[in-house]
């Protein structure tokens, strides 16, 4: 790898991270459970990794490695998705005064 | 061709990404967050299944099944549990990062694709996914209930854990400067798993939001060190975006304790105070739910505190009875939420939004305090640590200087707990002893039932 890839990285890291804080210090506090499950849903996009290193079968030792990582990775997102939707769903506004 | 396809997907992916967090800023917004994390996250599994360099679909497609086959049932916990499953992702996400790094190192230890770069983003990437894995695995057992969620400490305990980790720190060292010193790796990884264990060890249940939002930080710095080994900008991004995320909400948890990171990690908290609490024995006046329900519905302003008591007892279908029959008869009714209050941020609006209580009842701790001298009645539910005034002015106090919901300073104050054993931090609550607290002893259940009946029972 040169040395130009490791810096782009490290810029994409600084950006990200300042857009992360700015992004989450505007979450309302009421959604911090969701906010919490959400995120954990979007950082199983390790999937990504996972995949290519079960799908090279470059080794066995390594497939199953890579195999179990995507298992691990897909759980996190199958339900972080469902149950941040399950939980934003019950947040409701005050209805119409019975 | 293919990987400019691959790449397209991904910047699309990190931008629907940000968005999603973005639209997670207003409850009416929030669903179509998810839409957009979805969005984004099937794109990229998408275009990575266009990677030229896989030649069998079998292992990803079986583990794929399997992942979705877990994941499914994982989210329909009911949402007391929430605070577990968080943490048991935080280790799923842990150890697919310590997996990855491992079959990383071993791919590049066979053919000499091992860079000092390449070794120190492994290095990091294991240590922080290994301790995630079974740091949050002991958080998750604690929060069931599996082992004691008492804290459990012993002498030279912090010494113990920092030595573990400086070897561990050390080992890498020696390896990023050897990285064909393979017997290293292993010795890294054990030790890193060991350090996850001991660091959760000494955490008593109260810190617990605050813990699961450090161990949400470290699951997405791993991710992040999982970008720089594969070289990839959308997981550095996502990582970086769920780093941050974690990193804020254990500030917020941090300050709402009025103590500091090293200080939760480091100074177990919970010691029951022998010898204090027992000094003298104080009075308190108790009272049936009738008391209560008479004291609720001849107010005009009630504000309703709850505390993990009331997640423990499910007793949050009952308190928005109450609620319900109060509003009918032109009570406002609100509820204060400390930032701390449960076992994870946030986890009392999620249980009382799932009691259909409109979330514009659901007020913070800052916004509520100024209003509270104006109350006629503040209900307390399974809270304790949180309205104990001795924050604000016993020096002595484990808890001085945390803020904390001003219960006090409303003309009644009616308490529920089931009997008169100190709270989680061990504390003993002067509150439960002042003149206009009424303590109502029971299951929380079962009393917020009664009184919630005793209103009903009168005549509007």
């Amino acid at each position: 790898m040169s040395s130009l890839d490791l810096w782009s990285m490290a810029f994409v890291f600084l950006l990200a991270a300042f857009v992360g804080f700015q992004v989450i210090q505007n979450v309302s506090r009421l959604l911090h459970t969701p906010l919490m499950s959400l995120t954990n849903a979007i950082s199983a996009i390790a999937v990504v990794g996972s995949i290519v290193i079960a799908g090279e079968q470059k080794s066995v030792l390594t497939t199953v490695l890579g195999a179990v990582a995507v298992a691990a990775s897909m759980t996190n997102i199958v339900s972080g998705f469902l149950i941040t939707d399950r939980m934003l769903k019950m947040f409701k506004e005050r209805g119409p005064k019975s | 061709m293919s990987s400019h396809l691959t790449e397209a997907s991904y910047l699309l992916a990190a931008a629907l990404f940000i968005l999603s967090l973005r639209w997670l800023n207003h409850p009416r917004t929030a669903r179509r967050g998810v839409a957009a994390g979805v969005g984004g996250m099937s794109l990229a599994i998408i275009g990575t299944l266009m990677h030229p360099e896989i030649v069998s679909y079998q292992w990803i497609i079986i583990a794929l099944v399997v992942g979705t086959l877990i994941g499914v049932p994982l989210s329909w916990v009911p949402l007391t549990a929430v605070p577990q499953r968080t943490a048991l992702s935080h280790a799923f996400g842990g150890v697919a990062a310590g997996l990855v790094g491992t079959a990383k190192y071993l791919l590049w230890l066979d053919d000499g694709g091992l860079t000092t770069f390449r070794t120190a983003a492994i290095a990091i990437e294991i240590i922080l996914g290994y301790l995630t894995f079974t740091g949050s695995l002991m958080a998750a057992a604690k929060l069931q209930e599996v082992i004691p969620t008492r804290p459990i400490t012993y002498r030279g305990q912090n010494f113990v854990n920092l030595t573990l980790l400086a070897i561990a720190i050390l080992a890498s060292v020696f390896l990023i400067a050897n990285p064909e010193a393979w017997y290293l790796f292993p010795v890294i990884v054990v030790l890193s798993l060991v350090f996850g264990v001991l660091l959760i060890l000494p955490i008593g249940g109260a810190d617990m939001p605050t813990v699961i939002s450090l161990l949400n930080s470290y699951a997405g710095l791993s991710a992040v060190a999982m970008g720089f080994v594969l070289e990839n900008k959308l997981l550095i991004t996502a990582g970086a975006l769920d780093g941050a995320s974690g990193f804020i909400l254990s500030v917020i948890m941090c300050k709402a304790m009025n103590r500091s990171f090293t200080n939760v990690l480091f100074g177990a908290f919970g010691q029951v105070q022998a010898g204090q609490a027992a000094v003298e024995a104080r009075t308190v006046k108790s009272g049936t739910p009738d008391d209560a329900a008479e004291l609720l519905q001849n107010a005009n302003s009630v504000v309703i505190v709850p505390g993990y008591g009331l997640a423990v007892a499910q007793a949050q279908h009952r308190v928005r009875e109450i609620y319900d029959q109060l509003t009918k008869r032109g009570v406002t009714v609100r509820f204060a939420i400390h930032p701390v209050a449960g076992r994870m941020p946030g986890h009392m609006n999620v249980l009382l939004a799932e009691a259909e209580v409109p979330y514009e009842a659901l007020v913070e701790m800052d916004d509520i305090n100024p209003e509270l001298p104006q109350t006629d009645v503040v209900l307390v539910v399974g809270a304790n640590d949180v309205v104990n005034p001795a924050a604000r002015h016993d020096k002595n106090s484990p808890i001085y200087g945390m803020p904390i919901i001003e219960a006090d300073r409303a003309r009644f104050v009616i308490a529920n707990k089931r009997s008169m054993n100190p709270g989680f931090a061990g504390i003993d609550n002067e509150l439960y002893y002042a003149d206009n607290t009424l303590m109502v002893f029971g299951d929380a259940k079962a009393v917020l039932g009664e009184i919630a009946k005793a209103i009903t029972g009168v005549k509007v």
